[in-house]
């Protein structure tokens, strides 16, 4: 049968005039400085690190180093806006400081979306497209509800916790922050976030939005600096919450480091997400929606479609589709518009990437990757795929991170939902089917908290989002991301 | 120096985006201290008949865009007023309230336009629901919006009562023929133009002024209107207009009793009321040993 299937011929490269996103209006500061008390202020310690473009490793920036004093300064000035004036205003007058800001962030967006490509290596398409609209969507969606809390918890009486602690990963940074401070001020409460060492910048700009907006001083302060900052945070006595998006084995730690304080949480981790093809799905679609959920950003997201489950009928054929498909992908200059695939975040992760495709060779699976040049500088993983992959290879197990594709097969529907649910992951899934009874069995039976049937990757400030197990707790997003800042005891 | 001589304002009626006067040609003077303020169209039936069609030709665009496309119109809505308060404060104070209660009326008014901006996306997770249904179905319900919907606004409060009559009927998808108050009619116009500098696709909201004994009735009587929302103290009118509204089982709302200045008019329940819930199945795969239901 295989050998029936014929193959696209690609001799050479689909060649397309590049169009590069002019960064001429852009003005990148040499040094940024913590966003503390409505002020922008230089850390204490006056130590600074610097943030790459991962695209060509030059520098952009100099971004400060929070330490234990700059930490404590954070959350003071939160802790007395939230006893101070924030805590007093009408939920209505919450409602407009934060559509003030959902608005300036749409003002603002090409130079956003520009700065986000710059400092994360991700196609302008992307960031453009989905990362700052989805960002000036959240804050205009909580916005919202700022004065309507009584109705989504009637006779609960809602009150805010007070001070929260935030740390954001690197893969979606302006998202994430959006995703964080937008349901925490709707809510009453006031804001410490970090954003991660690599990404800092577009933080800091929406600091910038945030003091134009005219928020109260230290209703939301952002500080910057490595893992160690984050620690400050999370251990600083007068913090009430923790909302963390990371790595699971980060998010432990976090959870260790909170046990026995009264401290709250939302644990948005890692995960190993099941991508389920079966017979009856369309195929083209489907294959379309693989490739999304792989090597979209690169492969830097937590619900990543990272295993492929394809039923035996259909294999061949998906196979073939699918390598057809990666072969049309286009890997190079971030800022250019045809770009699919950007640049690695960051060294670090790039060799992370690289040890598990070493790993998956050595334990046996057959490699595939994607035949193309990649820039000179910089750091680049071409995407990849993996067949001949079982159960117990570390590529099907551990979160990568990067565009890297596992693939396995099944027969049956039962054998399917076993093999997806046997990781101790379970942020979320995604099912191919022509069949709608299908679709809504599997979906009843996985054990994740985002289920998508016929699409993937898809996020809306409406859509609860968050995981089962060890892929963290609490949901961000819809009426289900206001509880974890609020007391409704 | 010689005096400038004032430009006068014509106020017209508002049909599918556009300023016509009223086909019949008719108005009546709007007076105060003797002097005329307005010409106001004394509109007609088939101002009204026109307005509807317009209202139920754009009601499948204006329902099938995004809840989050109509918050940020409803919001564009209120940014607008916000730079256009003036206006409202003189045309406000031209008809006899006193400045400050003007100022507070067209503050409250924009606050309210927010406050409802914020429901479109949210309706549903309030109102709609996952039914558990025995069989292996899954079954939810949603809210939608009824169609066109016939208003009478009230006689006071004439910019917080037409704001709090028309924002929450069209933020969920539905469109609207509106009588405005008949002795207050002014910011009704104004509020017009904002409308139509505020992406508000045509149609979705009309303006007629004119005698609502003579219109509300034609309103009630349309076989195209699917709801009326209606706010009078006359109670003959009224019963009227509910019996009148039977002919097609429009939907009547009356919000004569409620408080307009109130800040308990703001809730998400008037919202509802102009809505329709759907409920919809749909099979779950049986498994050898187990129902699936949600």
């Amino acid at each position: 049968m295989s050998s029936k299937i014929k193959s696209l011929k690609y001799n050479g490269k689909w060649d397309f005039s590049p169009s590069i996103e002019s960064i001429e209006n852009l003005s990148i500061q040499k040094e940024y400085q913590l966003f503390i008390n409505g002020q922008f202020q230089q850390p204490l310690a006056k130590k600074y690190f610097p943030s790459i473009n991962p695209s060509n490793e030059q520098q952009l920036s100099r971004i400060a180093k929070a330490e234990s004093e700059d930490v404590d300064m954070a959350v003071k000035s939160a802790r007395v806006a939230f006893n101070g004036q924030w805590g007093k205003i009408s939920g209505k007058e919450r409602a407009k400081y934060i559509y003030r800001i959902a608005r300036l962030i749409q003002e603002k967006s090409k130079e956003l979306a520009i700065v986000e490509t710059l400092d994360g290596g991700k196609p302008i398409r992307e960031s453009r497209d989905i990362d700052i609209p989805l960002a000036a969507a959240h804050f205009f969606y909580y916005a919202g509800w700022a004065d309507k809390l009584e109705y989504a918890f009637p006779n609960r009486f809602p009150k805010p916790l007070g001070v929260v602690g935030q740390i954001i990963p690197w893969n979606f940074p302006l998202m994430m922050a959006a995703w964080k401070i937008a349901p925490a001020l709707a809510t009453g409460n006031t804001v410490v976030l970090k954003p991660a060492e690599s990404t800092s910048i577009t933080a800091l700009l929406l600091a910038e939005i945030i003091k134009e907006a005219e928020l109260p001083p230290g209703v939301v302060n952002i500080i910057t600096g490595d893992g160690s900052t984050g620690n400050l945070i999370v251990n600083h006595p007068d913090v009430n919450k923790i909302a963390f998006t990371g790595s699971t084995q980060v998010g432990k730690s976090i959870m260790e480091n909170i046990s026995g304080t009264n401290k709250r949480s939302t644990m948005e981790l890692g995960g190993k997400a099941a991508n389920i093809i079966f017979e009856d799905a369309p195929l083209d679609q489907a294959v379309e929606g693989v490739i999304n959920g792989i090597y979209f950003n690169q492969g830097h997201v937590c619900c990543a479609g990272s295993r492929l489950f394809i039923q035996e009928s259909v294999y061949d054929v998906v196979l073939r589709k699918l390598k057809d498909r990666m072969q049309s992908l286009l890997v190079g200059n971030p800022l250019d518009k045809n770009t699919d695939i950007g640049a690695v975040n960051s060294k670090q992760q790039l060799a992370t990437i690289q040890k598990y495709i070493d790993i998956g060779v050595k334990e046996g699976a057959d490699i595939f990757q994607l035949n193309c040049e990649l820039p000179k500088n910089g750091y680049w993983c071409p995407p990849t795929l993996f067949t001949n992959v079982s159960q117990s290879h570390s590529i099907a197990k551990e979160e990568i991170f990067g565009p890297v594709l596992a693939v396995q097969t099944f027969r049956t529907t039962q054998e399917v939902i076993n093999k997806a649910n046997n990781t101790p992951y379970g942020l979320s899934a995604g099912v191919w089917t022509d069949k709608g009874s299908k679709a809504f069995n599997l979906a009843s039976k996985l054990k994740a908290g985002v289920i998508w049937a016929n699409t993937y990757n898809k996020f809306d400030p409406t859509s609860p989002f968050g995981g089962y197990k060890e892929s963290g707790h609490g949901r961000e997003g819809g009426l289900h991301g206001l509880s974890p800042y609020l007391n409704l005891e | 120096m010689s005096k400038r001589i004032k430009v006068l304002k014509t106020y017209k009626i508002f049909i599918d985006g556009k300023f016509p006067r009223t086909e019949s040609g008719r108005y009546t003077q709007l007076k105060k201290d003797n002097l005329t303020i307005a010409n106001v169209c004394l509109s007609s039936r088939k101002d009204i008949r026109n307005a509807v069609l317009s209202a139920r030709n754009v009601f499948e665009s204006w329902s099938s865009k995004s809840a989050y496309n109509r918050s940020q119109i409803l919001y564009r809505i209120a940014e607008m007023m916000e730079g256009n308060k003036n206006q409202f404060i003189e045309e406000l104070i031209l008809q006899g309230e006193d400045s400050n209660k003007a100022i507070l009326e067209i503050n409250q008014s924009i606050d309210r336009i927010i406050y409802f901006a914020g429901w479109p996306d949210k309706i549903n997770p309030i109102f709609g629901s996952v039914n558990p249904v025995a069989s292996s179905h899954f079954n939810f319900t949603i809210l939608e919006p009824m169609g066109v919907v016939g208003i009478v606004a009230p006689e006071e409060n004439s910019l917080l009562g037409l704001i709090s009559s028309i924002i929450p009927v069209i933020l969920s998808g539905n469109t609207c023929v509106t009588i405005v108050s008949e002795k207050l009619p002014l910011c009704a116009i104004s509020l017009a133009e904002v409308i139509s500098n505020s992406d508000v696709p045509n149609g979705v909201v009309n303006i007629i002024t004119g005698s609502k004994d003579e219109l509300a009735p034609h309103l009630a009587q349309h076989m195209d209107v699917n709801a009326l929302g209606i706010n009078i103290d006359n109670k003959e009118l009224k019963n009227q207009m509910f019996f009148q509204a039977s002919n097609n089982l429009k939907r009547v709302v009356d919000v004569s009793k409620q408080k307009i200045e109130d800040s308990s008019f703001e809730s998400p329940y008037i919202v509802k009321k102009f809505m329709e819930a759907k409920t919809i199945w749909h099979p779950i795969e049986k498994d050898f040993n187990s129902t699936n239901n949600y």
